[in-house]
């Protein structure tokens, strides 16, 4: 399964299981298939601003 | 209770806490203010409202301008509760009110208050007119929480900066001409230390979008309003975001036995040997959030604790944990203390200074009480050690 990835600036914790459905990013997408325009649904922060969870 | 007019059509309409002295952990010497502002435009329009137990106060000075009941507008700039408080009865009094908030401001006023209200969702870029006058929302996520939006009236060139550019500052006066600039200044270095600081990046981009911006005024959520000094509190976000510091240096530190205060002076000797301004923070003496109004500017941040039961002081460990959540940038860090047996104190101050990122000079450690031999040698190997950086 696909790591979890968690913003450093916030704390959100992006889960591939769930996805960002409200922003358009399907339940199932792994992190890397995320769009690079995609930002942190809570605070706004890039995608380079995440990190693998392990 | 009287509103306070920005122009012809705009008024303030807030309220004063002039007792508040601890805004969650954040000395607030000087009390504060929760500021919303009412547009008298074809849409009558309240910008944010007040703490809930000062509502009453906030309805007073609406009521000399309008019947609050006639609002057509609210706008919601931030969930947090001293600009939020008054909500859940102005919108029983204008139940059909549109209340437009950013994307995570509807997310965090469903959640907070439970209430299904009239939600109108803006994000940056998006504007509504007024009548005459309209407003241009900019989302300041982050600064300081997700939910906090900014609104620009271009027609009067009035940025409603919410909790950007605040200050905690209980007055009667409004403007930035009305009241002693180094006390609105001091008070905003300090607002910034211990709400903004983490968020520097996010700071960064908000002050990217306001300099696309012609400003005559800044309507802040608290304290002064900027009129005739907002270059120059916009040039000092500037540097508080960029994270820009002094050739200055903070000697924090708590004692037991007063040998870890006997390190803390011979340190200070270095530093002054080296012409460096130098200033001495006793934890039992100050508040760690007026420590973080000089943390903001200075390069040397030198923490100093004894060993209790294999830890460092809780006076220490206090200052250290909110220091490390507020995250300051690009610091000198020095580790410093006395023990008697154990000795722990020492590496556990050095471990959050590294956390944080901080480049470090040599920790000293003394066992029991340092001779003035020693406290000799430990000026001395400071003020060598202060070259290598």
């Amino acid at each position: 399964m696909d790591k979890k990835y968690e913003c450093t600036v916030c704390g959100y914790i992006y889960d591939p299981k769930e996805g960002d459905p409200d922003n358009g990013i399907k339940a199932g997408t792994a992190f890397k298939d995320i769009p690079d325009d995609w930002v942190c649904p809570v605070c706004g922060a890039g995608k380079d601003q995440f990190e693998p969870v392990d | 209770m009287q509103p306070v007019a920005l122009n012809d059509f705009i008024y303030w309409v807030g309220a004063i806490d002039w007792d508040l002295r601890n805004f969650h952990g954040y000395m607030t010497q000087r009390g504060s203010t929760y500021n919303a502002y009412l547009i008298m435009d074809e849409k009558i329009t309240l910008i944010d409202t007040v703490k809930y137990y000062l509502y009453d106060e906030m309805i007073e000075r609406i009521s000399k301008v309008v019947d609050p009941s006639k609002i057509d507008i609210i706008i919601s700039n931030h969930v947090e509760m001293d600009h939020s408080g008054g909500l859940p009865r102005l919108m029983e009094l204008c139940p059909n009110a549109t209340l437009i908030t950013s994307p995570n401001g509807a997310k965090g006023l469903e959640t907070h208050y439970k209430k299904h209200w009239n939600y109108k969702i803006m994000k940056t870029g998006d504007s509504i007119q007024l009548g005459k006058t309209s407003l241009q929302f900019i989302l300041e996520q982050m600064v300081h929480w997700p939910d906090n939006m900014a609104c620009y009236m271009p027609q009067t060139k009035i940025l409603f900066s919410n909790d950007a550019f605040g200050q905690h500052l209980a007055t009667s006066e409004r403007f930035d001409s009305q009241y002693p600039l180094d006390i609105i200044m001091l008070e905003a270095k300090k607002y910034y230390a211990n709400i903004v600081l983490p968020y520097d990046t996010q700071t960064q981009k908000v002050l990217d979008a306001v300099s696309t911006l012609d400003i005559a005024m800044i309507a802040p959520s608290h304290g002064i309003i900027w009129k005739d000094h907002v270059g120059a509190i916009v040039t000092q976000y500037n540097n508080w975001a960029a994270n820009k510091t002094k050739e200055k240096a903070l000697i924090i530190y708590d004692t037991m036995w007063n040998s870890t205060k006997l390190i803390a002076h011979a340190i200070k000797n270095a530093f002054e040997q080296k012409h460096i301004p130098v200033q001495m923070y006793d934890l039992k003496t100050i508040h760690i959030s007026d420590i973080m109004t000089d943390v903001l500017d200075a390069k040397y941040i030198c923490v100093g604790s004894p060993t209790l039961n294999n830890n460092m002081l809780p006076t220490v460990a206090a200052f250290l944990t909110y220091c490390k959540g507020l995250a300051p940038k690009n610091r000198v860090g020095l580790a410093f203390g006395s023990y008697g047996w154990g000795g722990q104190s020492v590496a556990q101050v050095e471990a959050i200074l590294a956390e944080m990122g901080w480049k470090l000079l040599p920790a000293i450690k003394v066992n029991y009480v340092p001779d003035a031999q020693l406290l000799v040698t430990i000026a001395q190997q400071v003020f060598e050690n202060l070259h290598t950086m």
